[in-house]
């Protein structure tokens, strides 16, 4: 109970009370007869790390670039601090966006370009001076004041732009695919980096993303977009534990999926392909008769060559692929439907291979604690 | 033919062919004019002394060509005028052709090559047939003056034609083409994201325009100033169709140095001058792009 009181004081989105720094209203985007993003009803918080996953495609970038002013609604408005912004241009927005390609200005030194925007609002020149060297110091690269950008590497670069950002002070800061040009670890350790720079300057960050584990690693809350429209708002947590959605569910992490009629009460599912039920812990209520889809992660999916104990989900299978990854192996198990089911398991222990191996007859389990019902 | 167009030799000899090229056609046609001018003048054919008395053994150079051209300031004169013609229809093309340019570069992406067209389409006529056609159009009663007064905005016919505006027009006119080409390349290659990334840190479009735009084609700028600017020196033909006989310019000098007094010593010295006066802006051009280039790395 502590923790959860804990969650709630970090979480305005719970508080009824709490006043959004970013609305959009029922916000829509045609570009001739596609629609980029579709009635899209948001509420940012002030302070959030709020992120847009979704595949190519999906809409994020378009929703992001309105909030930028760059795109114009076709419908719809949009709100920054009680401020209605859809009219208002990009250069007289209180909000700053960086690149997914830096743009960074080529002809200027890293120090001209993070002066540049501050220029714009006819500072005094010391003051420039000293909001720019601080800006470098934030992201540890006083030293490279001088250089031009193409003297930079990539993540320097990366860098030089997220200053240019900060040194305006927004209210919001925008991030279109703010890692993806960095290669694997240089982004890792970009990410958690990104997260204390927010914590300590305290701007509303809005990152567009197509990497879920990025999304996961850094956000307050996640907006998943598929097809232009928002499909579920939550934490990291509620999204992959808690997915709204059979798109969801599939598009964050892996998920087995089980399709089967709702039998009324107590989340009892009627599941053909396994020849019996499927008992789901917590479910709301769901209308006997109903197509519902039972779903449960790998890593909550038990395996082994014993019957697991009563009380339990089942399945029985052959392993068909084992694919081992060092620090956990994911084992694939064909069932009699033909249905391939993942299970996860952490190889805690050196030479742990002995265990289970391909063809071999196996029992899956997982409690009904750990699988949700999905009726949408 | 494979063996010879393959592997480093190949590369060499294809690299060979535009050397050669300025070899024969630039480099010795210049070597004949350099001798030309250092020669005396007579009357017969050819219309100068040889540069070397081979019976002799003697070598029979003069500077009085070069002498003629210090001497009088005729010259100095043309030179001048050329110069500040050349500048004039620079500036015109410029004005011109680099919101031409822009246009085109921001067009939506299937209109631009129709426009490009559109640029290149005068060179399918004749050169001379169209700086003849803006006689008609600048003339006293020509096109211009007439649809003026038809406008009532002017009572008398203007006189444009034999003045420097009239050459500044054909001038820019012909050569506008070469400003918006490499105007257009700059512009085409600029990365739009950079003015985003302008108009979200607060600045104005036009702004923009002056801090990010205009310095990222300034490469292009001075590729389209050089291209017109240098043929302009030394151009002949506008100067002498829609130019009046007060102008004067280092082309009609040259003409009248080597058809009308027939004094070729004299005419390749103004030549080769002219040569030395050009290949200044020329080789301070050469040096910026390989600044840029090293800057750029």
């Amino acid at each position: 109970m502590q923790a959860a009181v804990k969650r709630e004081a970090i979480a305005p989105w719970n508080d009824p009370r709490a006043v959004p720094l970013i609305r959009f209203e029922g916000v829509s985007k045609r570009f001739g007869d596609f629609t980029a993003v579709e009635h899209v009803d948001l509420a940012i918080h002030k302070g959030e790390f709020f992120s847009l996953l979704g595949a190519s495609g999906c809409g994020k970038t378009t929703l992001l670039r309105m909030l930028a002013g760059f795109e114009t609604p076709t419908a719809g408005r949009i709100l920054i601090d009680g401020q209605d912004v859809t009219a208002v241009p990009p250069y007289e927005r209180p909000v700053n966006m960086m690149f997914q390609s830096y743009a960074l200005f080529p002809h200027m030194s890293v120090a001209d370009n993070i002066a540049f925007g501050l220029k714009q609002d006819g500072l005094p020149k010391d003051m420039i001076k000293g909001k720019v060297a601080a800006a470098l110091d934030l992201v540890q690269m006083g030293r490279f004041a001088g250089r031009k950008p193409h003297q930079l590497s990539g993540g320097q670069r990366q860098r030089v732009a997220l200053a240019r950002c900060l040194a305006k002070e927004p209210k919001v800061l925008l991030l279109d695919e703010p890692l993806a040009a960095l290669d694997k670890k240089l982004r890792e350790a970009t990410q958690l980096e990104l997260v204390n720079i927010q914590d300590r300057v305290g701007i509303t960050f809005v990152m567009v993303t197509h990497d879920q584990g990025e999304a996961m690693t850094m956000s307050s809350r996640i907006g998943v977009m598929n097809a232009g429209r928002i499909e579920q708002v939550g934490s990291p947590v509620d999204i992959y534990e808690y997915p709204g959605t059979r798109f969801v569910a599939d598009f964050i992490g892996a998920a087995n999926m089980f399709e089967g009629t709702a039998k009324g009460g107590a989340g009892a599912v009627a599941c053909p392909e396994l020849d019996h039920d499927l008992s789901v812990q917590g479910a709301p209520p769901v209308e006997a008769g109903a197509a519902v889809t039972v779903m449960v992660r790998p890593e909550k999916v038990r395996i082994g060559r014993d019957r697991p104990e009563p009380g339990l989900n089942w399945a029985e299978g052959v392993v068909s692929d084992i694919a081992y990854l060092g620090d956990v192996s994911i084992f694939h198990v064909r069932l009699a439907s033909g249905r391939k089911v993942q299970a996860l398991r952490t190889n805690l222990h050196h030479g742990d291979d002995s265990l289970l191996t391909w063809d071999e007859p196996v029992f899956l389990g997982w409690h009904p604690a750990d699988s949700l019902v999905l009726t949408r | 033919m494979k063996s010879l167009l393959e592997g480093r030799a190949g590369r060499f000899l294809v690299g060979l062919a535009p050397y050669a090229w300025l070899a024969v056609f630039f480099l010795v046609p210049f070597l004949i004019v350099l001798k030309i001018s250092l020669s005396e003048p007579q009357m017969g054919i050819p219309p100068y002394m040889p540069l070397v008395d081979w019976a002799e053994g003697a070598f029979k150079g003069t500077l009085a060509g070069y002498r003629t051209l210090l001497g009088d300031d005729l010259y100095l004169f043309a030179y001048l005028g050329s110069l500040r013609l050349a500048a004039m229809a620079t500036l015109g093309c410029l004005a011109l052709g680099y919101p031409a340019a822009y246009a085109i570069a921001r067009a939506p992406r299937h209109r631009r090559h129709a426009l490009l067209m559109l640029v290149a389409l005068p060179f399918w006529t004749s050169f001379l047939i169209r700086v003849y056609a803006w006689i008609g159009i600048l003339k006293t009663e020509g096109l211009l003056n007439m649809a003026l007064m038809g406008l009532g905005i002017i009572s008398e016919p203007l006189q444009i034609l034999e003045t420097d505006i009239a050459v500044t027009i054909g001038m820019v006119y012909s050569y506008l083409p070469f400003m918006i080409l490499p105007l257009y390349a700059t512009l085409e290659k600029m990365d739009l994201s950079l003015l985003e990334a302008a108009a979200d840190l607060g600045c104005r479009p036009f702004r923009a325009f002056l801090s990010v735009t205009l310095p990222l084609s300034m490469p292009g700028i001075i590729a389209g100033c050089m291209l017109v600017f240098i043929p302009a020196v030394g151009e002949f033909v506008i100067p002498d169709l829609l130019g009046g006989p007060d102008t004067l310019v280092i082309g009609k000098v040259l003409w009248a140095e080597f058809f009308d007094n027939r004094d070729w010593p004299t005419a390749s010295a103004v030549a080769v001058a002219m040569l030395v006066l050009l290949v200044v802006p020329i080789m301070a051009f050469q040096h910026f792009e390989a600044k840029r280039a090293e800057r750029e790395g």
